[in-house]
């Protein structure tokens, strides 16, 4: 099984230890994993904005990247889900309908195909879980409150394997949190004031780090913490899985 | 063209194809305790229920708690001799506006939402059970179907001009989620639940 | 009235100043989520019936013009007069005519968002006619001379104290009374005295049935009936998409909407109209619009299957903070944002972007409306027919070419992370909207890509 890993572009500008962590967990797991170099962006951020129509470079790029692997995975829900339901291309469609079939999001990567059953590391401490939107509601990485349907989590599920993490609950378990691509500017006060309050619920509730699989969510919410001045910290949920990073 | 017909030919040319009326199934809700979670859902939205065995009861109730004073008109014959039977439409609505309490029956109730049903058959005017200060239904707890599906299988045998489910007194929310029961409809609704 | 010319984020800005009253606003409407939570999860089957839903109306959009004309055919044969309006003008002008023919000057309106989409109170106070909105939360909007703010709780925006100083200036009540049982019991008596004098009400539809010819109304306040039952002209307005098959296709119907809307196991008044009452005359006005228009949008059509509970405006996170005036339009919060670009494109090309897209509206829609998916597409077509700010489409523009050309890329973004090291007045600043509230994620040394080259590029694989 040859991996191919994708990375988005917030976070290999930003975030890089999020993707070494991702990169470092699959090669634990045994995983034949490698990052064609030439890879920019899924093209998410110019679709989210109405100009899907300018997305064809990315995409062309993207099936050039990527068709060769026998799957594609990648550390962001919401890359992935766009991936899914937008990959398209005039030249190459059928490689385009082939990656939409085999795009994986890091932890429904583990859960679903992986399949594993354990994972070594700890990570001792209070640790609040963002459902990120694009991830629970478009790729069901764990079930929404909105339905009425059985209750399941497959970040959860990994987070149980870590020895000495604590699961907080929240007051509201999978309310977005405002980032939303451009509208994280185009709408700076509803955003802020989103970010803010899913901050707080986690304060409230005791939660030391705040983890999610989407780091688009996590640089929102750590952007407002940092400038609050809180203790709280954000830790996308591959730098746990890889053994609990030393804080 | 006359707007019905513009309209109605915008509406077919921009139709979607077919997309079949497939048949649904909810009426084998398991609802074995039906009185009890009738009873239960109506005091929960206000409503009050009070068992009887018999119309003698209902009388006494009536005579004992109805507002002396205030004008009491019923559309059962049974219970004429504590109200005042309206035997047919009123000349005008408008002379309900002073009625206190109104007491009408009803052939059918929904459980899960603690609404009766009742049309033209069982009220001398439509507006009689909205204008009453207070509401009261007769109810026979052998009425009680488990949800509405169950409830339009029954309605459906029948026809109407006018019905109406009623769950409760009048109420609102309107004012910072403060719910306050009677609105414009009746303060109060009770029903006796004949078992 | 007022009216703007600010956008929705323009308005939402304003609507944040006040963060404790957001909080109220936003905890509010929560409240009102989770009592629908609280009343959907006692229906063990509620994903069948939201299945269930969906279908029918799916199938109603897919045979509209012969269930309008079967619903025409019954209404008329119940006794019930049927009128037809292209669009809100001439609603408007059918209404008023309704009235003058019969003398009247005097109307009682139960709660109808069509006629607030129509203007229609406007147009007949224009026009001589006095009207009252008998909904508590319309007549408290009405007093305010304000616009609802959301569809099944007028007046969510207003606090009690704010209603009781209405209430003082208008109906005399004692200054400082907030009392929610007293101002409902002062409303009570005033409107009484409205349904006991006026000869005629105007009320919505909550569904029109084909199969029978009749309409239903459903209030918790007892009001359309008391307007209804009492005045000698009943008019009752409708949008053509309001009609369903069969009669019992309401067990369904009532079933999903209190329960979406408010929570409650169903409205306290469920009112079937079928014929006239004795004496009195019933009229139906059937509306389009522009919904036979957004019926020819095969992307948008499914937003016609609303049966308005407003269970996504309670959702959905933006609309909690930012408030219905925010969207400038009768509809607001996410339906509203999926219809309202097909009424006024240009008027309402902000609204697809007042969103996450977090998927949330569509989870909740007792209907099954794809509405972000359809937040999604708009966006499209409204940045291409043109009516994307110019700034806009020059970063766009400018990031499409960064991110298709992998060189490009990697030197925009070392150059950046390299601003944003030594240079981060030039970006941490007021002019950049991220950083009013927020502070940057700090820069590393090398990309992941970087990184990459100099860790595993070349490198034998460990087995």
């Amino acid at each position: 099984m040859k991996v191919g890993l994708f990375v988005p572009c917030y976070v290999d500008q930003f975030y890089p230890g999020a993707a070494i962590a991702t990169l470092e967990l699959l090669e634990k797991l045994g995983v034949d994993v490698q990052y064609p170099s030439r890879q920019t962006c899924c093209g998410q951020p110019m679709a989210n904005s109405g100009f899907e129509h300018l997305t064809s470079g990315c995409n062309e790029l993207f099936i050039e990247n990527f068709s060769a692997f026998d799957y594609i995975v990648c550390p962001s829900g919401s890359c992935v889900l766009h991936i899914k339901h937008h990959l398209q291309s005039n030249k190459n469609e059928i490689k385009a309908a082939a990656i939409r079939n085999k795009v994986y999001e890091l932890v429904e990567f583990l859960t679903d195909v992986l399949k594993i059953t354990n994972l070594k590391g700890s990570f001792p401490h209070k640790v609040g879980i963002h459902q990120s939107c694009h991830g629970q509601r478009g790729l069901h990485l764990s079930q929404m409150t909105e339905l009425v349907a059985p209750s399941f989590s497959k970040p959860r599920y990994l987070l149980d394997m870590i020895a000495g993490l604590e699961i907080m609950p929240l007051d509201r378990p999978d309310e977005c949190c405002g980032f939303g691509g451009t509208f994280c500017v185009a709408e700076e006060a509803v955003s802020v004031k989103m970010g803010k309050d899913r901050v707080a619920d986690h304060i409230r509730n005791g939660v030391e780090y705040i983890t999610a699989a989407d780091l688009s969510c996590l640089m929102h919410m750590e952007g407002i913490l940092r400038r609050q001045g809180s203790p709280l910290k954000v830790i996308h949920i591959a730098e746990i899985l890889n053994g609990g990073c030393a804080v | 063209m006359s707007s019905r017909n513009k309209i109605l030919t915008a509406v077919a040319e921009n139709q979607p194809s077919a997309a079949p009326l497939s048949e649904f199934d909810f009426l084998d809700a398991e609802c074995i305790y039906l009185s009890e979670t009738f009873i239960n859902v109506l005091t929960g939205i206000g409503g009050i229920v009070i068992p009887v065995e018999s119309m003698e009861e209902i009388q006494n109730y009536i005579l004992q708690n109805f507002g002396r004073g205030s004008r009491t008109v019923t559309n059962i014959p049974a219970l004429e001799n504590v109200a005042e039977l309206m035997r047919r439409t009123s000349i005008s609505p408008h002379a309900l506006s002073d009625v206190g309490y109104a007491i009408i029956d009803t052939r059918l109730a929904v459980a899960e939402n603690g609404a009766v049903w009742v049309t033209e058959k069982s009220l001398s005017d439509r507006v009689l059970p909205f204008i009453c200060q207070h509401l009261a239904v007769v109810l026979n707890a052998g009425d009680i179907v488990p949800n509405m599906h169950a409830a339009y299988e029954i309605i459906n045998a029948d026809d109407y001009g006018y019905g109406t489910f009623i769950a409760g007194p009048s109420k609102t929310a309107d004012i910072e989620q403060s719910l306050v029961l009677g609105a414009h409809g009746p303060k109060s609704m009770t029903v006796f639940l004949m078992m | 009235m007022k009216t703007t010319d600010k956008d929705h984020a323009a308005l939402a800005h304003e609507f944040n100043k006040d963060a404790p009253r957001v909080d109220w606003h936003d905890e509010t409407l929560w409240w009102v989520r989770q009592k629908r939570d609280n009343a959907v999860k006692k229906i063990p089957d509620w994903e069948e019936l939201r299945e269930a839903g969906s279908q029918i109306k799916n199938n109603v959009l897919a045979n509209l013009s012969g269930y309008l004309q079967q619903f025409e055919a019954n209404a008329q044969a119940n006794g019930v007069h049927v009128h037809w309006a292209i669009d809100a003008k001439e609603h408007n002008e059918i209404v008023l005519e309704l009235l003058r023919s019969n003398g009247i000057k005097k109307i009682v309106k139960s709660k109808s968002m069509l006629t607030e989409e129509c203007n229609l109170n406007e147009y007949l106070n224009l026009n001589g006619v006095d009207v009252i909105d008998s909904d508590l939360g319309e007549f408290i909007v009405q007093l305010a001379n304000e616009h609802p703010s959301h569809i099944v709780l007028p007046c969510i925006h207003k606090k009690k104290e704010e209603i009781g100083e209405l209430f003082h200036q208008h109906l005399g009540t004692p200054a400082g009374n907030a009392d929610p049982v007293f101002l409902t019991e002062t409303a009570r008596r005033h409107l009484r005295e409205s349904f006991l004098t006026r000869k005629a009400a105007l009320t919505g539809v909550n569904f029109a049935v084909a199969e029978t010819g009749e309409f239903v109304v459903c209030t918790n306040e007892g009001n359309a009936d008391m307007g209804a039952h009492l005045a000698d002209i009943h008019i009752a307005s409708m949008g053509i998409e309001k009609i369903i098959p069969k009669r019992k296709h309401l067990g369904v119907f009532l079933r999903l909407l209190a329960r979406s809307a408010t929570g409650q196991p169903v409205t306290t008044y469920s009112s079937h109209f079928k014929t006239p009452r004795p004496g009195a005359s019933t009229h139906i006005v059937i509306v389009d619009n522009g919904r036979s228009k957004q019926l020819g949008r095969e992307d948008f059509r499914n937003s016609l299957k609303c049966i308005r509970c407003g269970a996504c405006m309670n959702t959905c996170p933006v609309y909690r903070r930012s408030g219905g005036h925010s969207y400038n339009n009768a509809i607001a919060g996410p339906i509203g944002s999926i219809l309202a670009p097909n009424l006024d494109m240009k008027k309402h090309a902000d609204l697809p972007f007042a969103s996450t897209l977090c998927g949330s509206c569509t989870n909740v829609c007792p209907v099954k409306i794809d509405i972000h998916d359809q937040l999604y597409k708009w966006r499209q077509v409204i940045v291409k027919s043109g009516h994307a700010p110019l700034a806009k489409k020059a970063s766009m523009g400018a990031m499409t070419r960064v991110l298709s050309s992998p060189v490009s890329y990697k030197v925009a973004g070392k150059l950046g992370r390299l601003v944003m090291k030594w240079a981060p007045f030039a970006v941490n600043n007021q002019f950049n909207l991220w950083c009013k509230q927020r502070e940057l994620p700090l820069a590393p040394e090398n990309s992941f890509g970087e990184w990459y080259r100099k860790n595993r590029n070349n490198k034998p694989k460990d087995i």
